[in-house]
């Protein structure tokens, strides 16, 4: 296998408080290929969306990286600053914010925004921008383009600011793009638009994608692999189809069970019981053995396996599935 | 758009109306002008006469109308102290103003935007935080006093500015300029500084908490998330956003910057028009202070409306016809 475009090992990202330090990220690890959708799932605070903000540098203060590492191909970038990591966004990784109503700047035409990022890593002029802009608006599914670009994002319907949102991300031609809920705050009928364009985009252009969301439906249609977080890690990774049809942790069995249409036949939906702990009460041993009906004395004395130790699918020392190999 | 012009003249002739009104009032209310005009050996019949002259016989409706008619081009009749037409004398002692005006509500833009900026994005600097504490000292101190301690300080104690008067003045036409001369330019610096250190500082805050907010907003962590510059995402991102609010009360400002230049023309015996209204109040000059109070409303209600017209070119969103968008 080539070398993925982005590989993260044992992140770890903590934001000290004055009551402690919290760990929002602990010890995340995960590949994803050129041409791969990664769905990144999980309840809010999880650590979905903190995981990607420390990949693109853009976490908020005082929270910060302090071990693990981030490779773009073969570049650490986990302790880039400043100006040499704001020429990797943008250029060779872009984000895509959930609400498209609020991640265009109201008082600049789309025009503007193409041109400014366009610009801003390609040697080009300002004519060529223009036109790489409009091909970037094109290729989004912008009707009319040419005549829409000069337009400002308030004349746009909702599905239409997600589709100038992924151009913007796209403009400059990154290998990875991380979308952060992008159809959360979307319609329905619009979302599956989206996605397909999601699709579509990693496809042609083989960007590696890392699909953040809540949303299990959403995964299901887009993802290729899937990554569980639970407070701070990744709980289970795996190929979609198998860890949708064949979950090996509790908690993605929870999600499934209580995730309509995840699993065939009409029934009352299941629920987690209880909620996430919060990051300063987490419990000892497996975080989520206090919601865990198969939970025994080692999951409350030992904290979670890692993913390498139960076939690199899932953290869990009593999983649903038992690993092939573990059977034998 | 063409509407809401023209509601918001209309709402401005109203004011004006209004305060031509309590204008007129004044020479009814502070005594009869007759009594002034006319010495001590007058007659009824003087007085019948020249009552008839002037047009005081007339009922109260018909006066005013005159008054209006009058005011409209700019004639405001005799001075009762000097005996010249009133509105010569404004405008001889209009440019002084004017030019105290426009230096001080330059500085205190200028001074006002660029601090607030600074502090905004600085905000955890210990130089921005010096500069926020030296605020309030400008926010909270009297104008008055701002300008006798700089008065004690550069004319008294250092002897480096004059510390009244205008200087040197060159004649253009029918404007007197102290720019052109050392001395003018002299005499412009501790006036211009008293009256513009409020509306800096005050301007000051207004940015830095507008900017502060703007800062927070999704399009910004966006535009940072393509990887544009800092220097683009402060000034061509953020600023603008924030000028709404800041011309709003910006506005409001230079208005108050003329008509409460009195009390800085007072301290610094600054020849211009607020030094005329004082002492045309001690000598209880009534056509001065109706044209000096007219002048003033005309002036508070032009730049209210320039303030109006110009959120429609800085926020596109308004200019969205209000009536096809459901007129609210």
């Amino acid at each position: 296998m080539s070398t993925p475009v982005l590989s993260l090992r044992d992140l770890v990202v903590e934001i000290p408080t004055r009551t402690g330090v919290l760990r929002p990220v602990n010890g995340v690890s995960f590949d994803i290929a050129a041409g791969e959708i990664l769905g990144v799932v999980g309840e809010s605070g999880a650590g979905k969306s903190m995981t990607g903000n420390a990949v693109i540098g853009l976490l908020d203060r005082p929270a910060r990286i302090v071990s693990g590492e981030v490779r773009l191909l073969d570049q650490p970038i986990q302790s880039l600053r400043g100006e040499a990591l704001r020429r990797l966004r943008g250029k060779r990784m872009g984000m895509i914010f959930q609400d498209p109503l609020t991640s265009l700047n109201p008082l600049l035409t789309i025009g503007d925004q193409l041109t400014e990022t366009i610009r801003e890593h390609l040697d080009v002029g300002q004519s060529e921008a223009r036109e790489r802009a409009i091909a970037a608006l094109d290729e989004v599914g912008i009707p009319a383009a040419r005549q829409r670009i000069g337009s400002y994002p308030h004349e746009f319907s909702g599905g239409m600011r997600q589709r100038v949102v992924i151009a913007l991300a796209l403009c400059a031609e990154p290998e990875l793009v991380i979308a952060d809920e992008p159809t959360t705050a979307l319609d329905v009928s619009v979302q599956a638009q989206i996605i397909a364009l999601l699709k579509r985009l990693c496809r042609d252009r083989g960007v590696a994608v890392m699909l953040v969301t809540h949303d299990m439906g959403v995964i299901a249609e887009a993802a290729d692999r899937i990554a569980v977080m639970y407070a701070g890690g990744v709980v289970e990774l795996g190929p979609v189809r198998e860890v949708i049809t064949r979950p090996f942790h509790p908690y993605t069995g929870g999600l499934m069970a209580s995730t309509p249409g995840a699993s065939k036949g009409m029934r009352r939906l299941r629920q987690i019981p209880g909620s996430m702990p919060r990051l300063d009460a987490l419990p000892d041993g497996c975080p989520f053995h206090p919601r865990c009906e198969r939970a025994e004395a080692a999951c409350r004395e030992n904290p979670g396996p890692s993913l390498a130790a139960c076939d690199g699918r899932a953290a869990c020392w009593f999983p649903l599935t038992e690993p092939k190999e573990a059977v034998s | 758009m063409l509407a809401y012009i023209i509601r918001r003249v209309a709402q401005s002739l109203l004011v004006l109306l209004v305060t031509g009104f309590v204008a007129f009032s004044m020479f009814s209310f502070v005594g009869d002008p007759i009594d002034n005009m006319l010495g001590q050996e007058r007659t009824q019949a003087d007085i019948d006469r020249l009552r008839g002259q002037l047009g005081l016989d007339q009922p109260f409706v018909v006066q005013y109308y005159r008054f209006l008619e009058q005011a409209v081009q700019g004639n405001f009749g005799l001075s009762y102290r000097q005996g010249r037409p009133v509105s010569d004398i404004l405008m001889e002692r209009l440019p002084a103003t004017l030019e105290l005006a426009f230096v001080s509500g330059f500085l205190a833009l200028a001074g006002g935007i660029g601090l607030g900026i600074f502090t905004a994005i600085r905000k955890r600097g210990v130089s921005a935080n010096a500069i926020m504490t030296v605020s309030l000292i400008g926010v909270s101190l009297p104008t008055f006093l701002i300008g006798i301690v700089l008065i004690y300080v550069f004319s008294v104690e250092m002897g480096l500015l004059p510390s009244f008067g205008r200087g040197e003045v060159v004649r253009i036409g029918g404007w007197t300029t102290g720019f052109l001369t050392e001395s003018g330019l002299k005499a412009l610096i501790l006036p211009a500084i008293t009256l513009g250190l409020y509306q800096m500082t005050l301007i000051m805050r207004l940015v830095r908490t507008e900017m502060l907010e703007v800062l927070r907003m999704d399009y910004i962590r966006f535009a940072r998330a393509r990887g544009i510059r800092e220097r683009s995402v402060n000034f061509r991102h953020a600023l603008k956003n924030t000028l709404v609010p800041v011309i709003t009360i910006t506005g409001l400002q230079l208005g108050s910057i003329i008509a409460f230049a009195i009390i800085t023309e007072t301290v610094f015996q600054w020849p211009g028009v607020g030094l005329l209204f004082i002492n045309a109040i001690q000598f209880v000059d009534i056509p001065v202070m109706a044209a000096y109070l007219m002048m003033i409303s005309v002036m508070f209600v032009g730049i209210n409306l320039i303030v109006d017209l110009l959120y429609f070119a800085i926020d596109p969103r308004l200019r969205v016809d209000r009536t096809a968008a459901g007129g609210h």
